[in-house]
């Protein structure tokens, strides 16, 4: 700030933090169960949350991995048809043919996994009860859970339902709606 | 930066109301800004305000939702029940500390 120009106002300044009662909705969808993949929804579901919009996750096809219980705690991330993928800390691309090296999905899920937990945010199953506890809502995929034969037994204690693509439709009249 | 006027206290703001001024701040003015957004506070808004205060003299910044339920031990769903709606900004707000610029 270069100006030090200085107003003084009489009404106190306050934020307006509940001026525009919102009926502002979010639903995300996600399809995806790879450990990168995953948090893209997480984040913004919990950004959602923060701001008081009703939000409502969709787990379908790999997403499904994100709330089954055996599988929740070991996502992966690997470089394998990534061309995003650079060498640790530099500019250079990680070669294609390096990709599905025996030993490269660990380290790779490892150093991801240190990279999200130095910037303080948490792993997907602690994220998710963040979010529930945010007040956000889990659903999985009707067609999903008959496919794999998963039952809600199966399924993290908060999800709410599992439901078929039209009811999530339904129950989300009105929403913004992001497909990861 | 504006200059606003709250219960006879002179404080500097941003644009949205926030403090900009750490010094400013003292636990009487909290009760007014707790009071502007309609929050009173009780001992377990205390134990979120004075752990925000506490956190951004040490890290230098404003401590996220996720920061005070890990660090400074209160559920993220009691954060929301203290703090309706928005509980990182109103934490933020009460406590005379700017917005977190955390994403989570």
């Amino acid at each position: 700030m270069t100006t030090t120009m200085t107003t003084t106002k009489t009404a106190p300044l306050v934020p307006a933090f509940d001026e525009a009662e919102t009926d502002r909705k979010l639903a995300v969808i996600c399809s995806k169960g790879s450990l990168d993949m995953a948090y893209p929804g997480l984040i913004l579901a919990n950004a959602a949350l923060g701001e008081g919009i009703e939000t409502h996750l969709f787990f379908t096809f790999w997403g499904f991995d994100m709330i089954t219980k055996s599988r929740m705690h070991n996502l992966q991330f690997s470089p394998a048809g990534n061309a995003a993928m650079h060498l640790p800390g530099r500019d250079a691309h990680l070669p294609q043919v390096l990709a599905p090296i025996p030993g490269m999905t660990t380290m790779a899920t490892k150093m991801l996994k240190k990279q999200i937990a130095d910037v303080g945010v948490p792993e997907v199953p602690d994220f998710l009860e963040q979010i529930v506890a945010a007040g956000g809502h889990l659903w999985a995929c009707r067609m999903s859970a008959d496919m794999n034969k998963v039952t809600t037994a199966d399924l993290r204690d908060d999800v709410e339902g599992i439901i078929s693509a039209s009811d999530f439709i339904d129950l989300t009249d009105g929403a913004q709606l992001l497909f990861i | 930066m504006p200059v606003t006027t709250l219960d006879g206290h002179e404080v500097h703001v941003d644009n949205g109301g926030f403090m900009t001024e750490y010094d400013e701040w003292d636990e009487d003015l909290a009760r007014v800004l707790a009071a502007q957004i309609g929050i009173d506070l009780t001992d377990a808004h205390w134990k979120v305000v004075r752990f925000l205060r506490e956190d951004y003299r040490t890290q230098g910044e404003t401590a996220t939702t996720r920061r005070v339920h890990a660090v400074g031990g209160t559920p993220v769903k009691e954060q929301f029940a203290l703090f309706p709606k928005k509980p990182a900004k109103k934490m933020a707000y009460v406590a005379g500390l700017p917005k977190p610029h955390g994403c989570v």
